[in-house]
């Protein structure tokens, strides 16, 4: 009798119980990796946006010294307006054309950085222009963050891609989470992102 | 322990081993000179700086030298060696690395997330090519470290307004008695029900039934972290110096000399 008025509770505590076990084998790792790798992702446009926003007034520096470099300031300019065209959208990473495309525009903007930074060499005025180094730091600073925040990103993508693929991932990955599927990882050469390389 | 074992296993310790192979100092006090271009005099008078500036703000700010950056570039290793480390109070991210690779010519600030609205890159720059710089092609290289930390700390502690808040938020990390009563609450909530299911499942289980279920006990439950949450604060008190579990995005600036 004591035993019959017990087993709701038991059993109740023991659907908490399965719900535990089935988390110890995995059944939350394809989420918990899936939210890791879009909020690695999130940082990432986090930096190209702050790049995006030091551009114009970068420009608009360079600008007043070095009129005559009309074609380098365009050319940033140009690039700058088709990277930003793009909706970087945290979608983006599971839709491969896209992705690729926006990888293509961003690292035709650090190109056109670049050459708009050696330019400005040329110029004694700006280069010791306040403003202009301090926009020149804040410049480098964020290439070397949106570095830091690639390798981030693609860590996580790795981890989640191989939990999609490998056992017992893979099992989840089957039947619970059937929309789940690899998020694109960055294949744009690493050397056309090189921050651009200034001397003093 | 059988050949495929050791094959598993094998497999498993190349698998576990680092992407980076980079090899980092050990973190031995605030100040760590793998170079050895500072004297001890030196080393110890910067220390005390730096314990003062964590005392007052919380700040984990950690001056090294390194004989070699690895064929790496400084950004990188300042990035991976912060990370490593975990220099700054978790949470708070308010960790910065001095790191001087005079073999290389190379200085960086490093600094954590936490920090780069102070310490931003622009300023970092500044301090590296005004204080730094002049000093190190001076031949000046303990002068240019103890000016480099004095601006540092300045830019830190230098808005009273900024730094009254971060005493602020220091207090509040602080674990308060609430915080552990609630632990100890939840743990002990925990081994009830689980010691309660036990008895439910052995109360339940027919005497035809000859299976006890002893699988329990070794389950999930004993093996979960269900446990205190990891307080912030690294720096101990012994003399001894960790860093607090702080983490970095790349922030700072670099300079050559």
């Amino acid at each position: 009798m004591f035993a019959a008025s017990l087993r709701p509770l038991s059993l109740s505590l023991l659907t908490v119980v399965i719900g535990l076990t089935l988390a110890s084998c995995g059944i939350n790792a394809i989420p918990t990796y899936e939210e890791g790798a879009k909020a690695k992702w999130s940082d990432v446009l986090n930096q190209y946006q702050r790049r995006a926003d030091l551009i114009p007034n970068l420009v608009e520096t360079v600008k007043g010294y070095a009129r005559q470099e009309r074609e380098v300031l365009e050319a940033v300019t140009n690039a700058r307006a088709r990277a930003t065209s793009i909706q970087a959208t945290p979608d983006l990473v599971n839709n491969p054309e896209e992705f690729k495309k926006f990888q293509e525009a961003q690292a035709q903007l650090s190109g056109a950085l670049g050459r708009l930074i050696a330019v400005s060499e040329r110029y004694p005025d700006l280069k010791s222009n306040q403003n202009f180094l301090a926009l020149q730091s804040q410049l480098e600073g964020t290439e070397n963050r949106i570095a830091v925040a690639r390798r981030d990103y693609i860590e996580a993508v790795r981890l989640y891609n191989t939990e999609l693929k490998t056992f017992p991932g893979s099992i989840w990955a089957a039947t619970l989470y059937r929309n789940n599927k690899p998020m694109e990882e960055f294949t744009v050469a690493e050397e056309t992102r090189k921050a651009p390389q200034v001397k003093f | 322990m059988s050949r495929r074992g050791a094959a598993v296993l094998a497999v498993w310790f190349v698998l576990a081993a680092p992407a980076a192979a980079l090899d980092f100092p050990a973190l031995t006090g605030r100040v760590v000179d793998e170079a050895g271009i500072l004297d001890a005099a030196m080393r110890t008078s910067l220390a005390a700086k730096l314990a003062a500036l964590e005392a007052k703000s919380s700040d984990q700010l950690v001056v090294v030298t390194v004989k070699s950056l690895q064929g790496t570039s400084i950004e990188d290793f300042g990035v991976q060696l912060g990370r490593r480390w975990q220099i700054g109070q978790q949470g708070k991210n308010n960790g910065a690395i001095l790191i001087v690779a005079p073999n290389e010519r190379k200085v960086r600030i490093e600094v954590g997330y936490g920090l780069e609205g102070t310490l931003t890159d622009a300023m970092t720059r500044f301090i590296i090519e005004t204080s730094i710089i002049p000093r190190f092609r001076a031949g000046d290289v303990a002068g240019g470290i103890t000016r480099g930390v004095d601006d540092i700390i300045q830019v830190l502690t230098g808005d009273a307004e900024d730094w009254k808040q971060r005493a602020a938020r220091s207090a509040a990390n602080a674990a308060s008695p609430a915080d552990v009563f609630f632990t100890f609450l939840f743990v002990a909530i925990a081994v009830f029900i689980v010691l309660n299911v036990l008895l439910g499942m052995m109360r339940s289980a027919a005497p035809g039934n000859r299976r006890n279920r002893p699988w329990i006990a070794s389950g999930p439950i004993a093996g979960s972290s269900w446990g205190s949450p990891s307080s912030g604060g690294g720096f101990s008190d012994g003399g001894g110096f960790s860093g607090g579990g702080g983490s970095f995005g790349g922030g700072g600036a670099s300079g050559s000399w």
